[in-house]
């Protein structure tokens, strides 16, 4: 039996759970010194003097650099033509009048923009060092919110004339509304959200003989050597990035910071090994943030349930620099119509940029945007015309006939049994005695409340498919094999997926197989890991080096055996070569390894394909204190069917702990601003992150639609995560419907709640 | 000032500036850098170590508040990293799938370790509640939960073991 399918502990974990991993702040090198930024402490202001002269004198100070010291920098990227216009359709820093620099310049655009460093002997000195570096700042108006960003009498970049970064999607064309029986309309917002990886931004360098060796808290080493190469100047091969062991990433480690770059650059200015690690208070500043858009929904359809019409308009906080802040929207308005089979579509977005830490992506990118608000919108809808918001999704989701199914927003969904996976969470969930107690509790007007929410959604993994994943494979003659990865693990269980996946192809047991990742002079080109794609990509590339390895291992043991490759059969239960029907001869991948001759037993592949549309239907279950407001998720049911599982146990531990960061943004987490753009959630006081304490354990359905793909696998890295936000926010609504609520923006924090009870009073 | 603080049974002394924090010193002046800071404000227990057998924060502490006194970090939990010479709330953690980046482990298994040396039986609520002050980003604490419990029977059945050892042996 393959092993593919079972139940397979990692092969992480012991070193993990022992000795602790190795991240950035865990390097010892030679001579190294510590990093410590001063960043700025207003959201918008002109820098008009530096002066860091009484840091020079400070105990252990071995530099203090800013924005005059950057002399040394490749040259900038040529003019692209474009004029300022920003093409949304690229996850790039927008460059053009909307550059970001590394160090500040002359002005200041967030709260926590990097704006000078010093280096220390040791990382206490910093924090001091940092506070005698004397910046004057002539503070500007800030752009608080969306509707200071639109009306633009204050703008972040002058020279181009508007706040208004990119505007996207078709033009409104509301007259398929016309022909609507029901017709809703609600603005939401999708707040800003913090996703704080447990180890924050980190990065140390050294530069020596030429070369600069960059240890990177990143997500993709590869990209990472790129974007360095270009803003230095150098030769990628005078490069090595190295991702050692990495805290989680959550999308915010995709990109690399002007912070991490700077660190680099600082290496090689200096000639001094530099290390950085970021504190939790500067990394609720500086990590980029995900969300943050303003959405409004327009849904029509029949009185008996047929959605006929959905539009939606996006307004996208950008935050200071417009990195993703264009391309989210595009997720979004791709992703638009959800699950449903909803003939008239319009969705639009304009991106703005604001006074605050710059978006990108964050566990989703766009697709839970997407889903938060046609789920949102099917529930108003079916609250409208008084049906059960489950049995309003079985009418309108796509049918299984269907598939591949062309989107009216653009995609191609894969495949899909939409229906089965509603109808299987509403079983599990005990839908119908969910919906009975309720209404024994409303009848008895309980304080605690009950409220059941249902979402079904789709969503878009390995989007960027078609630029694919590397994987080599060597087999060696001791009959061991090492894989070398272009994806990126930061606790996904990579390593132990590959050797999974050998194992099951070759029958070389997963103990002697080595999975390396994250060094760019072992694997200079890959992509790494975002958007839910490493499995899809990545693991089918290892799968397709394993096949390519077996067909030259044939011929090796014909040749061996003496026998015809048509008459050779690989026993993968005992890893041995076999002449069919005559199982004493047989030889070992040591024997066919060693007979493989200088260039070995090896296989490289760059493999490329299409985005795959993984599905499901959760369905949260809360409880809400009617007189405190206070809301608390008491089961949550899942069926998430992203394709054929490899390895149950890390397929749930990725939607467990997406599940927890959807919960998070419907119950308790937001990024949140004073009037004049300074942060009130700089730290983990503050900032609500989710614990174990406010969670249930949750309840997993199982449902395998397989894609289209040698594992038949599809993403689940964010699944989790866009499910269960609407859900869980559906079931807050639900508590309180009979009182007369409809809408509750996210985060449900108790006061929220309690509000919307107390304005609902006397409307009914 | 000069501290002496033993260290997963080795004593550890070192000159160090009187400001300096238990969990720098656990991973400059001990090396040993398991023990991890995830927050500058007590909220996300990644730096969780065992103090004379109670659990801290040492990101809360002096080192100077732990001269003379005992720490165990994980790194004192086994001897190797042999699955079978693995602290039962190691093993457990590994088995349920109780870790996915390893940043928050060191803590939380701490953490674990401590309340069950307090708790040998918790209920999930008390395990829930007795996590609260240490963060996980990755897992959604479903399987951390589920292995601190199923290292709670797996202690209990081996004290059981031993006490029907014991009895045999009367």
């Amino acid at each position: 039996m393959s092993i593919l399918g079972t139940r397979v502990v990692r092969t992480e974990d012991p070193r993990l759970l022992t000795k602790g991993g190795t991240y950035v702040d865990d390097m010892r090198l030679p001579g190294m010194a510590r990093v410590t930024f001063v960043r700025s402490p207003v959201a918008h202001a002109m820098i008009t003097g530096i002066d860091t002269s009484a840091a020079l004198a400070a105990p252990g100070v071995v530099a203090a650099l800013t924005a005059a010291d950057l002399t040394d920098l490749g040259p900038p990227p040529p003019d692209d033509g474009s004029g300022g216009e920003v093409n949304e359709t690229l996850p790039l820093p927008a460059g053009g009048p909307w550059t970001e620099p590394l160090f500040a310049v002359d002005r200041v655009r967030y709260v926590g923009e990097p704006v000078a460093m010093v280096i220390t002997d040791d990382r206490y000195q910093g924090e001091d060092a940092a506070e005698l570096v004397s910046v004057d700042y002539e503070p500007l108006p800030a752009v608080v919110g969306y509707d200071a960003a639109l009306a633009g009498s204050t703008q972040l970049f002058p020279a181009a004339g508007t706040n208004v970064v990119v505007v996207g999607g078709a033009p409104a064309d509301d007259s398929a509304f016309e022909g609507c029986e029901v017709v809703v309309e609600r603005t939401f917002e999708n707040q800003r959200l913090a996703p704080i990886p447990m180890e924050g931004r980190a990065a140390a360098a050294t530069w020596e003989d030429g070369k600069l060796t960059a240890w990177v808290s990143t997500q993709n080493a590869q990209i990472t050597r790129f974007v360095l190469a270009g803003v230095l100047g150098l030769d990628p091969g005078a490069i090595r990035v190295v991702a050692p062991d990495v805290g989680g990433g959550f999308g915010a480690k995709v990109a690399l910071d002007r912070d991490a770059i700077l660190v680099v650059w600082a290496a090689k200015h200096i000639g001094h090994a530099l290390s950085w690690s970021e504190t939790r208070s500067e990394n609720l500043l500086g990590m980029t943030q995900g969300r943050a858009q303003r959405q409004t929904v327009k849904i029509g359809g029949s009185r008996d349930g047929r959605i006929q019409a959905y539009r939606l308009d996006i307004v996208q906080d950008a935050g200071a620099y417009p990195r993703m802040g264009g391309f989210l929207p595009f997720f979004t308005r791709l992703m638009a119509t959800g699950a449903y089979d909803i003939p008239n579509v319009s969705a639009a977005s304009t991106t703005v940029v604001t006074n605050a830490t710059p978006i990108a992506a964050y566990r989703g990118a766009g697709r839970p945007e997407a889903t938060a608000a046609i789920e949102r919108a099917v529930d108003l809808f079916a609250a409208e015309i008084g049906k059960d918001p489950a049995d309003v999704r079985r009418m309108n989701l796509i049918p299984d006939g269907k598939f591949p199914y062309q989107s009216p927003c653009g995609a191609v969904y894969d495949s899909g049994a939409y229906t089965g996976a509603l109808d299987k969470v509403l079983a599990g969930a005990g839908y119908r005695e969910l919906r009975a107690e309720q209404a024994r509790r409303r009848e008895r007007g309980d304080v605690l409340q009950l409220g059941i929410g249902v979402s079904s959604y789709v969503e878009i993994t390995a989007a960027d498919a078609a630029g694919g994943e590397t994987a080599q494979l060597i087999v060696h003659d001791n009959g061991t094999a090492t894989v070398y990865t272009g994806s990126s693990a930061h606790g996904q269980g990579h390593h132990t997926a590959w050797a999974m996946i050998v194992e099951a192809e070759l029958g070389i047991e997963m103990a002697k197989v080595t999975v390396i990742h994250g060094d760019t002079d072992l694997i200079p080109l890959g992509t790494g890991t975002y958007g839910s794609r490493s499995l899809q990509l990545g693991g089918v590339a290892v799968h397709r080096t394993a096949v390519e390895v077996k067909e030259q291992a044939r011929q090796l043991a014909a040749d061996l055996l003496e026998a015809s490759e048509s008459d050779l059969e690989l026993d993968t239960g005992s890893g041995t070569w076999q002449v069919r029907g005559d199982p004493a001869s047989s030889k070992t991948w040591a024997e066919v390894a060693s007979h493989a001759g200088d260039g070995g037993l090896t296989a490289s592949v760059h493999h490329t394909a299409q985005p795959t549309f993984p599905f499901g239907s959760h369905v949260a279950v809360v409880e809400v204190d009617t007189e405190t407001g206070k809301a608390r998720l008491i089961r949550h049911v899942t069926v998430d069917d992203a394709g054929t599982v490899l390895n149950p146990v890390l397929f749930d531990g990725q939607r467990h702990g997406g599940i927890a960061q959807g919960v998070a943004q419907a119950l308790y987490e937001e990024v949140a601003y004073d009037a004049d753009g300074n942060p009130l959630t700089s730290t983990l006081v503050d900032y609500a992150a989710i614990t174990a304490a406010e969670l249930p354990s949750f309840e997993l359905l199982t449902s395998e639609t397989p894609a289209d793909n040698p594992l038949g696998a599809k993403g689940i890295g964010e699944a989790g995560t866009i499910g269960s936000t609407p859900a869980t926010q559906n079931a807050v609504i639900d508590a309180v419907s009979h009182l007369g609520v409809r809408h509750i923006d996210m985060p449900a924090t108790p006061e929220r709640v309690w509000a919307a009870i107390n304005a609902a009073r006397g409307t009914l | 000032m000069k501290v002496t603080v033993t260290v997963n049974g080795s004593q550890v002394e070192a000159e160090v500036p009187d400001r300096t924090l238990l969990v720098h010193f656990l991973r400059e002046q001990a090396g040993l850098t398991a023990t991890n800071v995830g927050c500058d404000t007590s909220s996300c227990g990644a730096c969780t170590v065992l103090l004379d057998g109670q659990s801290v924060k040492s990101c809360t502490l002096l080192a100077a508040q732990a001269d003379s006194r005992a720490v165990q970090t994980m790194e004192g939990l086994a001897s190797s990293d042999d699955p079978d010479a693995m602290h039962p709330v190691q093993r457990a953690f590994r088995a349920e799938h109780g870790l996915q980046c390893g940043f928050c482990t060191p803590g939380m298994v701490m953490a674990a370790v401590s309340l069950l040396a307090e708790n040998s039986s918790p209920t999930e609520d008390e395990v829930r509640a007795a996590l609260e002050g240490n963060l996980c980003r990755c897992t959604g604490y479903h399987n951390i939960v589920r292995a601190v419990l199923a290292a709670a029977g797996e202690n209990q059945s081996a004290q059981a073991g031993a006490a029907a050892a014991s009895e045999r042996q009367a």
